[in-house]
């Protein structure tokens, strides 16, 4: 075995490649529970590329067969059902552990210095999710498939002057038709996916490059040696230490991921929409289109902005900003310390007020802006406005200013003394 | 810190929860439905089902996914369902299809009706269940019958014979406190809608003409009938569940294993 792998470092740097980014990779010893959601990710990954390759098996591109053959695959295919399932709940389940895994990233202030490539990284791994999630969903062909492609692309449509072009260019056509199913699968199962691999490469390169952050947002690197180990004082090996610690992680995860699998596959239409059971019909538009749950805090402040000089580009602009802006984030945070645990109340605010906008907005994106009614016609400036309409729009400029004032508040933030040592 | 957060999360998704539940009763139509008394399990209730549905369904609608010999799934043998529930091919092999063209079908009703494989997972077993109980006579509709649960449907009512013949009651009420408490009276099928000048309208049924079936039997065949469009929507769905069962059960050993062995793995750190 040792002559083996003697055999392979001396022309490949296998033993190498292994020790720098996994093996005798010094990671802090406290991460707490919000630090399970990267190596998820990636575990979540494989699910999707190894259930995704098994459904191109019997999957057809065609407008004429894509709905049929997803049928046949839920009814005919041997266990085409369960792969099916895994690929649409792990679609879900995606975005869930990288919001938690984002939400990581603000609470102890990973994506600053040294870190703000692998926060960079981390957020075209986002974007590229986005797109390879919104290609993917165009390819059952149902309902909420095709109209739900047909208002996305449209919003690219409503760019000034080249807008009407734009739109022809993606789809292919003027329409949605076959042609964008064939490209928009071409996108989803080989274009996409090599992006994403890549950029997860990347993150990871990046992050086994500086070091971990961690709960208390020390730099252990900083820290003596330990005598013993030979280790900084506050580090261990991610190997054995942390890979049985995700272990148990991926165990969890796979116990609520089964559940959702296999007791409500639909979860309660949010994960597999009811519409999507009905064949796509270019004919006939469905009375209430919503995009699957993971945009909607976005397709909420889409709808929040009013059209201005006949433009509904406005809306577009704000929606593209608001994921661009996470980009942003290490130059915005002036803050003397990185971590929650040390910031001052102003901190701690704000992001609450953040959490709080975007999950409110991400409830209004799926549901009717008149679902609470109207203000009161004798209400000055507000009466008969869509009491959403407005909250969206109030939540929206929270979740911008979130950002925008970043700047001020954490450089006015009282913080408190850092710890030499991690706290556990 | 971390229990304090976790304690904020959970406060925070209690609150968009709570929003939610708020904002979704306050919309203006409200239809409330009778729960569809289905049971997935049942296989004579399903078998039952399945005869309904080849002899008054599969004539204008198809069930182009569903393979008659998946019917199998039931309990039945390939030779009673080819001599019972087997009209329209001699293959047993064939998904359930119907001999009428999708043209003449819009010809006939204005729209071809919807091929009936998945619908179950569009509307839901209550719906459906509703449905089937919420047809009307309407001397103004083209077919002579209309629908409380689908205003203006295209499709006549196919077992009017069993169900007899319904008429529509429509009171208005002064405002929707009204029109609720009189909607919750009635203790079955009921629709409210806005009507005009700020009032409400609910609309429920009365028995005109009996059926040759009594209500309640006529109830049965419609939950039976239900109970298999639910099957067929998804016909792994007892299997499905039987193995997620035995995933969590796994699972569940696996992760005392894990956390054993991490537990000794991180005995040594501090």
């Amino acid at each position: 075995m040792e002559k083996i792998l003697n055999w392979i470092d001396a022309r490949f740097p296998l033993t190498a490649l292994w020790e720098s980014q996994w093996g005798k990779y010094i990671a802090p010893k406290n991460f707490n529970f919000w630090y399970y959601f990267g190596s998820l990710a990636a575990f979540v990954l494989v699910i999707q590329i190894v259930t995704g390759i098994f459904l191109t098996m019997n999957y057809k591109p065609d407008a004429a067969k894509a709905f049929e053959s997803v049928e046949y695959i839920m009814r005919d295919v041997s266990w085409g059902w369960l792969i099916r399932y895994m690929h649409s709940t792990g679609a879900s389940m995606f975005f869930v552990v990288v919001y938690l895994h984002m939400f990581r990233g603000l609470m102890y202030g990973s994506y600053r210095k040294p870190r703000e490539l692998t926060w960079i990284f981390g957020c075209l791994i986002y974007l590229t999710l986005m797109g390879e999630a919104f290609f993917g969903y165009l390819l059952p062909w149902g309902q909420m498939s095709y109209w739900g492609a047909q208002v996305i692309v449209n919003l690219f449509s409503a760019v000034p002057v080249i807008g009407e072009d734009l739109g022809i260019w993606i789809r292919g056509d003027y329409t949605i038709s076959d042609i964008t199913l064939n490209r928009f699968f071409a996108f989803h199962v080989i274009a996409f996916p090599l992006v994403l691999l890549g950029l997860v490469m990347a993150h990871l390169m990046a992050l086994h490059e500086t070091g971990s952050n961690n709960p208390d947002g020390i730099e252990i690197k900083q820290q003596p040696h330990d005598p013993q180990t030979g280790l900084y004082l506050d580090g261990i090996y991610s190997h054995p230490y942390y890979t049985v610690k995700d272990l148990l992680g991926v165990v969890v995860f796979l116990a609520v991921f089964s559940s959702i699998l296999f007791f409500v596959p639909d979860m309660g239409g949010y994960f597999l929409e009811a519409n999507n059971f009905i064949p796509a019909d270019p004919l006939k538009t469905p009375e209430h289109i919503a995009p699957v749950w993971y945009f909607t805090p976005y397709y909420a402040m889409l709808r929040a902005v009013p059209s201005m000089m006949d433009s509904q580009f406005w809306g577009v602009l704000v929606m593209g900003a608001a994921v661009m802006i996470f980009f942003a984030l290490p130059w915005l945070d002036r803050g003397a310390v990185k971590s929650i645990r040390y910031r001052g109340t102003l901190y701690k605010v704000w992001l609450g007020l953040f959490v709080v906008s975007f999950l409110i907005l991400g409830y209004l994106g799926v549901v009717p802006v008149t679902v609470w009614g109207q203000f009161p016609e004798s209400w000055p400036l507000l009466g008969t406005a869509d009491r959403a309409t407005v909250i969206s729009r109030v939540l929206t400029v929270v979740y911008f200013l979130f950002f925008l004032l970043m700047p001020w508040y954490t450089a006015r933030d009282k913080t408190k003394p850092v710890p030499e040592r991690v706290t556990g | 810190m971390m229990n304090k957060l976790a304690v904020l999360l959970g406060a925070l998704l209690l609150t968009v929860a709570g929003v939610a539940g708020t904002a979704a009763a306050s919309s203006g139509v409200d239809l409330r439905l009778e729960p569809a008394p289905v049971n997935r399990l049942d296989a004579e209730s399903l078998q039952r089902g399945a005869r309904t549905f080849v002899n008054y369904c599969l004539n204008c609608h198809t069930a182009k996914y569903m393979r008659y010999n998946r019917l199998t799934d039931l309990g039945l043998d390939i030779a009673m369902i080819e001599d019972n529930l087997m009209f329209a091919t001699d293959k047993v092999g064939s998904t359930m299809t119907v001999a009428m063209t999708p043209k003449d079908a819009k010809t006939f009703f204005g729209a071809p009706p919807p091929d009936l494989t998945v619908e179950a997972r569009v509307r839901g077993a209550d719906w459906l269940y509703n449905y089937f109980l919420a047809f009307y006579q309407d001397d103004a509709s083209t077919t002579g019958w209309n629908n409380i649960v689908f205003p203006n449907v295209g499709m006549p009512h196919v077992l009017w014979s069993q169900a007899g013949v319904n008429r529509l009651v429509s009171t208005e009420y002064k405002n929707h406190e009204e029109a609720q408490a009189a909607a919750i009276a009635v203790k079955g099928l009921v629709l409210v809608t806005p009507a005009r000048d700020h009032k409400y309208r609910v609309d429920t049924l009365i028995a005109d003409t009996p059926g040759t079936m009594t209500p309640t039997q006529y109830k049965g065949m419609v939950a039976d009938l239900v109970n298999y469009l639910d099957y067929m929507s998804e016909p792994t769905k007892n299997k499905r569940i039987n193995l997620g069962i035995i995933v969590l059960l796994y699972l569940g050993v696996l992760f005392v294993f894990v956390y054993w062995m991490k537990r000794e793995y991180w005995k040594d750190v501090h």
